[in-house]
């Protein structure tokens, strides 16, 4: 059974008809090519498939495409290409945070997001005062990320990327 | 190029290039999911179909009857290969069980088949309407009990199962100070984040796969050999690897089904593994029981140390040598050890980051801390009064390179270790309960054969190409960096190709040994190639310098440039300098671990690495290699664990919510220190790996900071909460 949907992705407008089992994830992939977004587990287990739809990060293999009627999708496709990186992306590649590459993706889209969450407000697992705003320490951080695995141990090179990131943005 | 004296001053040396802290040059690929990983390949197949794996449900017999006839009637399908339609298969040389089972079921999770379908979600419907009946035959899945039968294991890579000198028994018996412990390392999942995945695609009798493997040569040939054609016949391309810790050393099932996918359909298929299957259909870390004992003089001079170990894999299986940092570490005039191998129906065991030294490392380490405190002697002083500078089994071979005891030292100096408490259980900070622990590491550098060819092209692009492979390890950006030192060009003007068999056979990934290895081979047909642009010049190769992209002899000189169009080809063989001498790496782990009193909640708060690894070709790759190994040992340490179920005769935790590994909340920041080191005897770059160095250990730094922390010795990995709750000091 098919469905036609539409969302926005990158800003640019998508019309499909897929499969209605289809995982936004396999959408992305399969269908519009947009590789960027990994699949490593397909059961929301991993982070690697991390996308920001309507300014929230969301895994993509756990919904699906049909679901997204409408909705604004920004994948790591959408923040930066090699020759005009996102200041996430080019921090992650000074500061060495990937090593196989695979789960880079889902963790620049949440880094991304993870800044945006504590510029908002929203408070964590480990923010002490849930009256006060929760502040950009490396505990926040590794908090927010600890959905987004990376086998290759790069997290302490991740959590430099990003407070840089955040500290040339305050 | 032969290497067998050891290397003197070379171009390598200027390090212009070589040893700076270049970011990786296909960083910006991997950081905007550019960079293509196997079952990405649109653009080399845009018109695949899909494969979905259907995997045996019982861990040892037999099919009794498999019904496809649902499935190839289902919506897409486009067809069923099952063992029976698959034709003859045979199996590869690196693999122990065969890919495609049936009628025979070796393993839980075995492939029977594959569904191949115009899109996944068909194909996964599909496969779930194959019915199987299955005739049930029991297994062997308890190492506990598998021990005692288990025999001598067979010479390996890794060694022989036996090694004796002196008399072991006697001074062991006769030692003032002794430990004897048993201790257990589950088997762990390689858990890489990229699953296994293949597309395959046929013309006419030749076939290529895109996929995602670590050593191409050898798979090449163990999937020509699987599928009984030439080799020749067969393409392998692997430019991007998204991880493999040795999990993808072989070819595994994916790739033999979506070959098979491809013929029956013609045209090509795609085809990962699922993460659920990955767990029980691929290899893993076996679990291990290990007995060390160490004897000892009161003054801490170690006399007599044995280890022995028991595995079990599948009938022609091999075991990891996880004695052998034994034979090499300490000095010990009496030393035995032992490695058995039972013979056990659980899924495949095999070569996970660091075979041996990482599970072997676990115990010995543990047994180091032990002994120091049975010798009132603090960790780090027992290590380094037992330092040797020899080969203790061959005294008359010494280590090219040993620095163990500068690790040690300032490791202790840097970690602030002299703050430790020698008595366990005692130090607080607020509500924790705190503990330092401090571990060696050690893993032999060994090397080989790599080749590969360099062209310089219009411009003075310099292209290298070698079916040498990155699985994160930062391959691309070190042989650049060769190839830009060699040549004498900034490292933008070079241009790297890898992982593909049309391109020279080079060493591949593993056994820590892609580093040196395949530097070297590229520094082998670069110095070819600056014979022949000497020659082009007229110049006397001897007498020529590359240099910022001009070629210079007596007075005269032109840019590289000029030569465009020459091509060099050659390899690097290694002759006996790692005979005569023992080429290793060592290191220092230092931990500070806190647990919760209440709880045993651990958590690790400070980890330090001080590694000596010949030249560190790139320190901040080398780093990450480092660092990523370290959060391994974590794993190790405190949570990754194959649960098996004996009865059934599988891993039950077989994703990533039941395996776990670390996340971020369990990493704190990470400290590496390299020290200063070149070793002439290990390559022409004076350079060995590390990315195998800091496993080794790491996790046994972590027990021994428990145990500091709590005065609970945990012998049996990980080191969980519940093992702790018992033994926890009484706390105010
Ligand atoms: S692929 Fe979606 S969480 Fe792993
Ligand atoms: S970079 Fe390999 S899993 Fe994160």
């Amino acid at each position: 059974m098919t469905a036609r949907v539409s969302f926005e992705v990158n800003g640019q407008r998508r019309d499909l008809e897929l499969d209605t089992r289809t995982s936004l994830l396999d959408a992305l992939r399969e269908h519009l090519k947009l590789t960027g977004t990994k699949k490593g587990c397909d059961h929301g287990q991993c982070g690697a498939c991390t996308v920001i739809v309507d300014g929230r990060r969301i895994n993509s293999c756990l919904t699906l495409a049909v679901m997204h009627e409408g909705a604004k999708v920004t994948t790591i496709e959408g923040l930066g290409t090699p020759e005009a990186m996102h200041p996430m992306q080019a921090a992650f590649v000074k500061h060495d945070g990937y090593q196989c590459g695979y789960c880079t993706p889902g963790q620049v889209c949440s880094a991304v997001a993870v800044l945006e969450e504590i510029r908002a407000g929203v408070p964590s697992h480990v923010t002490p005062d849930l009256g006060d705003r929760p502040k950009v320490t490396a505990e926040e951080l590794r908090e927010r990320m600890s959905g987004n695995i990376c086998r290759c141990g790069a997290y302490s090179n991740i959590v430099d990327a990003m407070t840089e990131v955040a500290g040339s943005r305050a | 190029m032969k290497f067998d004296t050891p290397a003197a001053t070379n171009p390598i040396d200027q390090l212009k290039v070589v040893g700076q802290p270049a970011d990786r040059i296909e960083g910006p690929l991997k950081a905007t999911g550019t960079a293509p990983y196997a079952y990405e390949r649109h653009d080399a197949a845009p018109n695949a179909a899909y494969g979905y794996v259907v995997v045996s449900t019982i861990a040892r017999g037999r099919i009794r009857s498999l019904d496809a006839s649902r499935a190839r009637r289902a919506p897409g399908v486009l067809a069923v290969i099952t063992a029976e339609t698959a034709g003859p298969l045979d199996k590869g040389q690196y693999n122990t069980v065969r890919l495609l089972g049936g009628p025979e079921i070796q393993h839980y999770h075995q492939a029977l088949g594959v569904v191949v379908a115009e899109t996944w979600e068909q194909a996964r419907a599909a496969a779930a309407l194959v019915q199987v009946q299955y005739q049930e035959a029991p297994g062997r899945y308890d190492l506990a009990k598998l021990k005692n039968a288990a025999a001598v294991a067979p010479p390996g890579f890794g060694g022989p199962p036996d090694t004796a000198r002196g008399d072991f028994d006697g001074a062991f018996a006769s030692a003032p100070v002794k430990l004897d412990a048993t201790y257990s390392t589950p088997g762990h999942a390689h858990a890489m984040m990229e699953p296994h995945a293949t597309v395959a695609a046929w013309n006419g009798d030749q076939l290529t796969v895109w996929t995602s493997n670590q050593m191409i040569d050898w798979s090449r040939g163990d999937l020509a050999k699987t599928l009984k054609i030439p080799k020749e016949k067969v393409r392998l391309v692997s430019p991007f690897i998204g991880g493999g810790f040795g999990g993808k050393l072989w070819v595994r099932a994916e790739a033999v089904l979506a070959a098979l996918g491809a013929k029956a359909v013609n045209r090509p298929v795609k085809v990962a593994l699922t993460r659920p299957v990955m767990f029980n259909n691929t290899t893993h870390r076996p679990a291990t029981i290990q007995r060390v004992r160490i004897g000892a003089t009161p003054d801490g001079k170690i006399t007599a140390i044995g280890h022995e170990s028991w595995q079990a894999d599948q009938e022609g299986g091999s075991s990891d040598p996880h004695v052998n940092q034994t034979r090499l570490l300490y000095a010990g005039a009496n030393r035995m050890t032992r490695t058995r191998l039972a013979k056990g129906d659980l899924p495949e065991a095999n070569a996970m980051r660091a075979p041996g030294e990482a599970s072997g490392m676990m115990a010995l380490e543990i047994a180091m801390d032990e002994m120091a405190e049975k010798l009132g002697l603090d960790p780090v002083d027992f290590r380094i009064r037992n330092d040797t500078q020899v080969d203790p089994e061959k005294p008359h071979r010494p280590f090219s390179q040993r620095q163990f005891v500068q690790c040690l030292r300032q490791g202790a100096d840097h970690f602030g270790w002299s703050a430790r408490n020698p008595r366990p259980g005692q130090t607080r900070d607020g509500r924790w309960l705190v503990g330092l622990g401090v571990a060696a590491a050690f893993r032999g550098a060994p090397v080989q054969t790599s080749a590969a060819r360099v062209r310089l092209e219009a411009g003075g692009l310099l292209v290298v190409e070698t079916d040498m492979t990155d699985i994160g390890t930062g391959s691309y950006t070190i042989i650049a960096q060769t190839a830009a030192e060699t040549m004498g060009v900034p490292l933008h003007h070079v241009r790297v190709r890898l992982g593909d068999s049309d391109f020279p056979v080079s060493a591949g990934s593993g056994g820590q040994w892609g580093a040196a290895s395949s530097t070297s081979g590229v520094y082998a047909a670069c110095m070819k190639l600056r014979e022949q642009v000497a020659g082009k010049f007229g110049f006397d190769p001897g007498q020529t310098a590359f240099q910022d992209g001009q070629v210079r002899s007596g007075g005269k000189a032109f840019p590289l440039a000029q030569a465009a169009g020459l091509v060099a080809e050659d390899a690097i063989e290694f002759g006996k300098l790692g005979e005569q001498q023992e080429l290793s790496t060592f290191g220092a782990h230092f931990v500070e671990a806190a647990v919760d009193p209440y709880t045993a909640e651990i958590r690790v708060r400070r980890m330090l690495s001080v590694c000596a690894a010949g030249r560190i070709l790139n320190p901040k790759s080398a780093r990450s290699q480092v660092i990523g190994a370290m959060v391994m040992g974590v794993g190790a340490a405190l949570m990754e664990d194959l649960v098996v179920d004996k009865r059934r005769g599988f891993f039950v935790n077989h994703d990533l919510a039941g395996y776990e590994v670390p996340v971020h909340a369990d990493i704190p920041h990470q400290e590496v220190i390299f020290l200063d080191e070149v070793d002439p005897a290990a390559s022409p770059l004076k350079a060995k790996g590390v990315g195998e160095l800091g496993i080794c250990g790491a996790a046994a730094a972590v027990a021994n900071a428990v145990y500091n922390a709590t005065g609970v010795r945990v012998r049996d990995y990980p080191v969980t909460l519940d093992k702790l709750l018992a033994g926890m000091p009484q706390v105010a």
